[in-house]
């Protein structure tokens, strides 16, 4: 396997996200729906019909309705889905049964930059999600301005972790249907134990230790301590995770990546 | 200087040598053809040249340049039409063309100029606006093709641009192809369809198990090889092989039918139908075929 060089990589790697781009604006309509409807779902279901069970809970010292307690988890998710699920079968799709990424090899494009065009694509598609949902959550008074801004640059380097995540399993599955497995083994998982429904405190402790390496418990807590303005120093140690790991998987997602696609 | 120099090529999977130690090279203006059976190392050694699939050895040099050190200016030179559709099926038929120029940074007034007079080359222009899943494999080919000339290249590689063609769409693509050639583009060329070399190949090379068999003119290689005709005989009975055992020098026998490589006249013809019978003789130019068959033998491949 060979580490990909920075020297091999140009702007031209955002030709590749222009593509993408320039075919989700034809269905923005579509595409925007569910990242304006879901937190809506999702605080009627809990605010109204779950939270009455749970009543509030303390985090970090501070009182919190339930609805509250979890709505910053939905854009922490919603972040997570987005870009894992754009890398995984939206780019299996492209390269294996469209053949868009042999046709760009054709041009003065290399592989390194068409892979990592698609993780940034991928990533932008969490900000786009991750943006419209803030809007709605904010409207219905869930979210503390400024804080809640933070929640862009947030869902870039979040977006940019999950993407590598999915495309390092892109280039290891076999086929199409083999995304189960990492679906049902990693994102459930994840999407259920890391602090999104219920506070880590409440898992046993070795679970709590086995839930502080998964990159959503950090995603979701700085995307809750930034939009509830609850911050704490241990956000700092969040921060480093992702960064480090985007740091990490980026070029390890573009190595397997050239791996699988070159023979 | 040539536009493309191929030198000691070589390209192992596992135990399998795809490409086994091949060299042309293709000079400005002409049509270089690469002819083989399936399986024979066309596509490998095509798309060794544009960088796709690394090679194991040898040089490789287009337009002077190395492909080692230039591959992204390489790149920006050539028009490749690959062997299999690669059509963005998210856009519709002009912007395919518009969005690929992009990745040759053509700016966009330029590329959607260049992809209208496309369109109108290849006679696409009523399907413009459709969506690539609609349209009939002609014309994803033809518009494969027109998506290879986008940035307007200096060597087009075309890999079995006829293949699983009608005869319409083929002869229409033939024709744009010589149009092509006459305004001075060279093209690199892989087929099977012996008439398809014949008519665009200025020179071509015969390949198999990933060599080099022939190299040459299509019509010199036929005369050398092969000879000026052949006499083709269905149910040959012994009358005929005694004949042809006096007479003929050179009988290939497939059993349910003989055929006689000649190098002049008519002659044994004329004898033969003269002398022995006339039903099932037919007498008929030497072709590339004949001398592909010949070379790479009857057997089926894979
Ligand atoms: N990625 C690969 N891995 C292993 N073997 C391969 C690979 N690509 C091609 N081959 C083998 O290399 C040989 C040459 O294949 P290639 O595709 O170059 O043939 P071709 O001349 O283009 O044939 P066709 O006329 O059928 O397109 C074949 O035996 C093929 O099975
Ligand atoms: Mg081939």
């Amino acid at each position: 396997m060979k580490w990909p060089n920075p020297s091999q990589i140009s702007a031209r790697a955002f030709r590749v996200w222009q593509r993408n781009f320039s075919i989700y604006k034809k269905n923005w309509k579509i595409s925007f729906i569910p990242p304006l409807l879901e937190p809506l779902f999702y605080i009627l279901a809990f605010g109204v019909g779950l939270a009455v069970m749970v009543g509030e809970l303390i985090f970090n010292g501070e009182h919190l309705t339930y609805t509250t307690f979890i709505a910053p988890a939905l854009v922490a998710v919603a972040i997570m889905y987005n870009a894992f699920f754009e890398t995984t079968y939206n780019s299996f799709v492209r390269m294996y049964y469209q053949k868009t990424f042999d046709a760009l090899l054709a041009t003065p494009l290399n592989l390194e930059e068409i892979i990592l065009g698609e993780i940034l694509w991928a990533a932008t598609k969490s900000v786009i999600a991750a943006g419209l949902m803030t809007v709605v959550i904010s409207l219905c008074g869930f979210f503390e301005c400024p804080g809640a801004l933070l929640l862009i640059p947030l869902a870039l380097l979040g977006g940019l972790v999950f993407a590598a995540l999915g495309m390092i399993c892109t280039a290891l599955v076999p086929g199409i249907e083999t995304f189960n497995l990492p679906i049902f083994l990693g994102i459930t998982p994840m999407f259920l134990f890391s602090g999104t429904f219920f506070p880590l405190q409440n898992l046993p402790e070795w679970a709590q230790t086995v839930a502080k390496f998964l990159p959503l418990t950090h995603l979701v807590a700085l995307v809750r301590g930034s939009s509830l303005q609850l911050f704490s120093g241990e956000l700092w140690f969040s921060l480093l995770y992702l960064l480090v790991a985007a740091l990490l998987l980026i070029p390890l997602a573009i190595a397997l990546m050239v791996r699988r696609i070159v023979v | 200087m040539a536009i493309l120099e191929v030198e000691s090529l070589r390209k192992q999977y596992g135990l399998l040598t795809a490409v086994d130690d091949i060299s042309f090279a293709v000079q400005p203006g002409e049509c270089f053809g690469l002819l083989g059976p399936n399986g024979a190392g066309k596509t490998t050694t095509i798309r060794m040249l544009y960088g796709y699939t690394p090679r194991d050895d040898g040089t490789l040099r287009l337009f002077d340049l190395d492909i080692d050190t230039d591959l992204r200016e390489i790149k920006r030179r050539i028009g490749i039409c690959q062997q299999e559709d690669s059509l963005d099926p998210d856009l519709t038929v002009r912007d395919n063309l518009v969005g690929y120029a992009r990745y040759f940074a053509i700016p966009k007034g330029e590329a959607e100029g260049r992809a209208d007079e496309l369109l109108t080359f290849f006679a696409l222009h009523s399907r413009a606006n459709d969506k690539i899943t609609i349209l009939s494999g002609g014309l994803k080919r033809r518009l494969m093709l027109a998506r290879a000339l986008v940035n307007q290249p200096e060597l087009l590689i075309l890999d079995e641009p006829t293949t699983g063609l009608d005869p319409q769409s083929r002869q229409l693509l033939w024709e744009k192809l010589a149009e092509l050639k006459k305004q001075g583009l060279t093209i690199l060329l892989t087929t099977h369809y012996m008439e398809e070399a014949e008519r665009l190949c200025d020179r071509l090379v015969i390949v198999d198990n990933g060599t080099i068999l022939i190299e040459g003119k299509p019509q010199q290689l036929v005369r050398q090889q092969v000879g000026s005709s052949v006499l083709e005989i269905a149910d040959p009975d012994d009358k005929v092989r005694a004949f042809l055992d006096k007479e003929a020098s050179r009988v290939e026998d497939l059993g349910s039918r003989l055929l006689v490589y000649l190098d002049d006249g008519d002659e044994l013809f004329l004898k033969l139908t003269r002398e022995v019978r006339t039903e099932g003789c037919v007498l008929r130019p030497a072709g590339l075929e004949d001398l592909f068959l010949k070379l790479t033998g009857r057997e089926l491949r894979e």
